[in-house]
C-alpha cells in the first residue's frame, strides 16, 4: 500500500479501520523524507523521528479508544516556519530569527494537534513571507518536485513541495498576495486561502497584517476542506478574528454545481498568459459548464492597479510588522556594534535578506512624511475601488475562474533576475488579499514539459462553500491521475 | 517622483528603517526603487477624489477583552530567547 499516496482523510479511515496504523504512516513519511529531502530542501526543521512516532503513539492510543474521531487523526502534517510552533524553532526563513524559539503556539497549530494531526517539522519559505519563488529563504532553495531544475513557487514552497513529494498528508501555509494559490499551482496540489478573519493569526508572524491568512495545502479539495473546518473559527486572540457560524466546510463537497454562475474575467485572459495555461483553464470551466454550471466572460477591469495598490500596501505594512526585530529581545543581534542605535542597524542589516531589505525600504518611503498621501493614501483608496468593483461582480457571479500565474514554475534562478516580472507574475491572485476573497488553486492540467497547471476559483466574502463545492465538482468530473501525475 | 530619487533620499530612508546598508546596497536599492516606483506611480491614473482609504477589509474597531492574565508562566520560555542575559534580565546596549 502506497499509504504516502492516499490523501489525509483516506489514511485517518485506515487507522480507525484498523487497516494501517500510525507508527507505519509515520515510517512511510521519514521514508520518503529520506530519499527526497537532501535533494528538494523542503524543511528547515525536521523533527526527529522518535519524537514523531512517540506523538504518534499517543495519537493512535486515543484514537483506539474511540476518544479521537477527527476526519485527519494520525496524519502527519507540515507547518510554514512563519508560524509559531511552541518550543520549536521558528525563523520565518530568516537569519535575524535563527535561534527563535516560541513560548506559544498559533492557534491554527493548536487545533490541527487537538485533531490529532502529527506535525512532523517546519517548512521553508521565502524569507517573512516575501517572495514567490522560495529562493530568499536564508536556509537554502527549495526546488519542485516535479523538475528539480524548477522553483516550486512561493512564498509557502516548502509546505506546497512536501505534500506534492508525498513526504507529507498535508501542510499549513500562508497567503497575503497569493503565497498559498501560486506554489500550490506549480507544484499540482489544491491550496486554500479563506476569508480574512477566518483562521485565527495569533501565531503567524506577521507580513502584511491586513492582508495575511494561514490556510490549508493538501492532495484534494476534500483534505482542504476538513483542514480549513478544524483551524477556522472565531479566536479572542485575534482582533481581527471574525465570529463566524458557517465554518462547516465540508458540507460543500457535493458535486452538484447545477446553475451555479461563473464568470470568467476577459481581463485575466489577456497578453502575458502563457498559451498552455490559458487552454487548460478553458478546459476546466467547460468541464463545470457541462456540469451544469452557468459561464459567461466579462470585463473586470482595474486589473492593471492590482499590483501596484499589493505592493504599497503590503511593503508598508511588512515596513511596520518587520520593524520589531532589532536583536533587543530575541533573535539575532549584531556581535559588534556601537551603541544602541548602531546594534539596531548592524543587526537589522545583517539579519535580513536582499528582498526583505528592498521591500522594507518601499513600504519606510511609503510611509513617510512628504510621500505618505501620494503613496499609501492612495493605495489604500484604491484598494477601496478594487472592493468595490469585486462586490458588483459577485452581484452578478457566485464565483469568478482564472489561472493562477501566468507561466508554470520558473526555472532556479530566473525571477531574481527581473523583480518587476516577479511582482508582476501575482497579477491574478493579489486581488483576493486586498479584498480578503477566498480562493482556492485546484490542479487542472500540465505543460509540454511536464510541469503542473492550475486554476484558481475566487468566490466573495465568506463564501468559501461555493468555491469549495465547484472545486470539489471539478475534481470528482475529472480524471486525476491525468491532471496531476 | 522616480526620477527625484537620490541617494540621500536612500540614506534618511536607511536611517528610520534601521537599516545599515552598503555602498552597493544603497545603489541597488536607488535602482530597485525608482523602477518600483515607476511602476507604482500608475495609481495617479485612478480618481480617488470621493474613496475613503480601506485600512482593513473589515471595519472592526476598538475590539477590548477584560484585562485578565490568562497564559500561564512562560517567563523562561521567553527568557531564553535572549541574546544576552543576565539572571531574569536581557542586557542591552545603554540607551542614553
Amino acid at each position: 500500500m502506497d499509504l504516502m499516496n492516499l490523501t489525509a482523510c483516506q489514511l485517518s479511515k485506515k487507522i480507525k479501520s484498523g487497516e494501517t496504523k500510525v507508527s507505519e504512516i509515520i515510517n512511510e513519511a521519514y521514508k520518503q523524507i529520506d530519499l527526497k529531502e537532501k535533494e528538494l530542501n523542503c524543511f528547515i526543521t525536521l523533527y526527529e523521528k522518535e519524537e514523531a512516532l512517540a506523538k504518534g503513539k499517543k495519537v493512535q492510543e486515543l484514537i483506539d479508544k474511540g476518544e479521537l474521531t477527527s476526519p485527519i487523526a494520525g496524519v502527519p502534517v507540515v507547518i510554514k516556519d512563519n508560524i509559531c510552533t511552541k518550543r520549536k524553532l521558528t525563523t520565518c526563513g530568516s537569519k535575524i530569527l535563527n535561534n527563535f524559539v516560541p513560548s506559544y503556539s498559533a492557534e491554527a497549530v493548536t487545533r490541527l494537534e487537538k485533531a490529532g494531526a502529527i506535525i512532523i517539522g517546519k517548512s521553508n519559505m521565502d524569507e517573512f513571507a516575501k517572495g514567490s519563488t522560495t529562493e530568499t529563504s536564508y536556509y537554502g532553495i527549495t526546488k519542485n518536485p516535479w523538475n528539480k531544475k524548477h522553483v516550486p513557487g512561493g512564498s509557502s514552497g516548502g509546505s506546497c513541495a512536501a505534500v506534492a513529494a508525498d513526504m507529507c498528508s498535508f501542510s499549513l501555509g500562508t497567503d497575503t498576495g497569493g503565497s498559498i494559490r501560486q506554489p500550490s499551482s506549480h507544484c499540482g496540489v489544491v491550496g486554500l486561502k479563506p476569508t480574512y478573519g477566518t483562521v485565527s493569526r495569533y501565531g503567524l508572524i506577521a507580513y502584511g497584517s491586513s492582508l495575511d491568512q494561514i490556510g490549508p495545502i493538501g492532495k484534494d479539495v476534500r483534505d482542504c476542506a476538513t483542514v480549513l473546518e478544524i483551524i477556522s473559527g472565531y479566536d479572542e486572540k485575534d482582533s481581527t478574528s471574525v465570529m463566524r457560524k458557517d465554518c462547516d466546510f465540508t458540507s460543500a463537497l457535493s458535486e452538484n454545481i447545477q446553475g451555479i454562475k461563473i464568470g470568467v474575467p476577459k481581463d485575466y485572459f489577456a497578453e502575458g498568459l502563457n498559451q498552455e495555461i490559458k487552454e487548460a483553464v478553458i478546459k476546466g470551466i467547460e468541464v463545470l459548464r457541462e456540469k451544469g454550471a452557468i459561464v459567461e466572460e466579462f470585463d473586470l477591469g482595474l486589473t492593471e492597479y492590482f499590483i501596484p495598490t499589493y505592493y504599497i500596501i503590503a511593503s508598508a505594512e511588512a515596513s511596520s510588522n518587520l520593524s520589531r526585530f532589532d536583536g533587543v529581545k530575541y533573535g539575532y543581534r549584531a556581535e559588534e556594534y556601537n551603541g544602541l542605535h548602531n546594534m539596531y542597524k548592524e543587526t537589522r542589516g545583517q539579519g535580513f535578506g536582499k528582498e526583505t531589505k528592498k521591500r522594507i525600504m518601499l513600504g519606510t518611503f511609503a510611509l513617510s512624511s512628504g510621500y505618505y498621501d501620494e503613496y499609501y493614501l492612495k493605495a489604500l483608496k484604491a484598494r477601496g475601488l478594487i472592493k468595490k468593483k469585486f462586490d458588483d461582480t459577485f452581484k452578478k457571479y457566485d464565483v469568478i475562474i482564472g489561472p493562477v500565474a501566468p507561466t508554470t514554475a520558473p526555472k532556479l534562478g530566473e525571477s531574481l533576475k527581473d523583480p518587476l516580472k516577479m511582482y508582476l507574475s501575482d497579477i491574478y491572485t493579489v486581488a483576493a488579499n486586498l479584498a480578503g476573497l477566498p480562493a482556492i488553486s485546484i490542479p487542472c492540467g500540465m505543460d509540454k514539459n511536464g510541469m503542473p497547471i492550475g486554476m484558481q476559483i475566487m468566490g466573495d466574502c465568506f463564501q468559501e462553500k461555493k468555491i469549495i463545492n465547484i472545486a470539489y465538482a471539478y475534481q470528482q468530473a475529472v480524471d486525476q491521475g491525468q491532471i496531476r501525475r | 517622483m522616480a526620477d527625484k530619487i537620490n541617494e540621500k533620499i536612500i540614506e534618511d530612508m536607511a536611517v528610520l528603517a534601521k537599516l545599515k546598508l552598503s555602498k552597493d546596497e544603497i545603489e541597488e536599492t536607488k535602482k530597485d526603487m525608482i523602477k518600483m516606483l515607476e511602476y507604482v506611480d500608475k495609481l495617479k491614473e485612478l480618481d480617488t477624489e470621493n474613496e475613503e482609504p480601506m485600512y482593513q477589509v473589515f471595519s472592526k474597531n476598538n475590539v477590548f477583552r477584560d484585562d485578565v492574565v490568562k497564559n500561564k508562566d512562560d517567563r523562561e520560555d521567553i527568557l531564553a530567547n535572549a541574546p544576552e542575559r543576565e539572571n531574569d534580565t536581557i542586557v542591552v546596549p545603554k540607551t542614553y
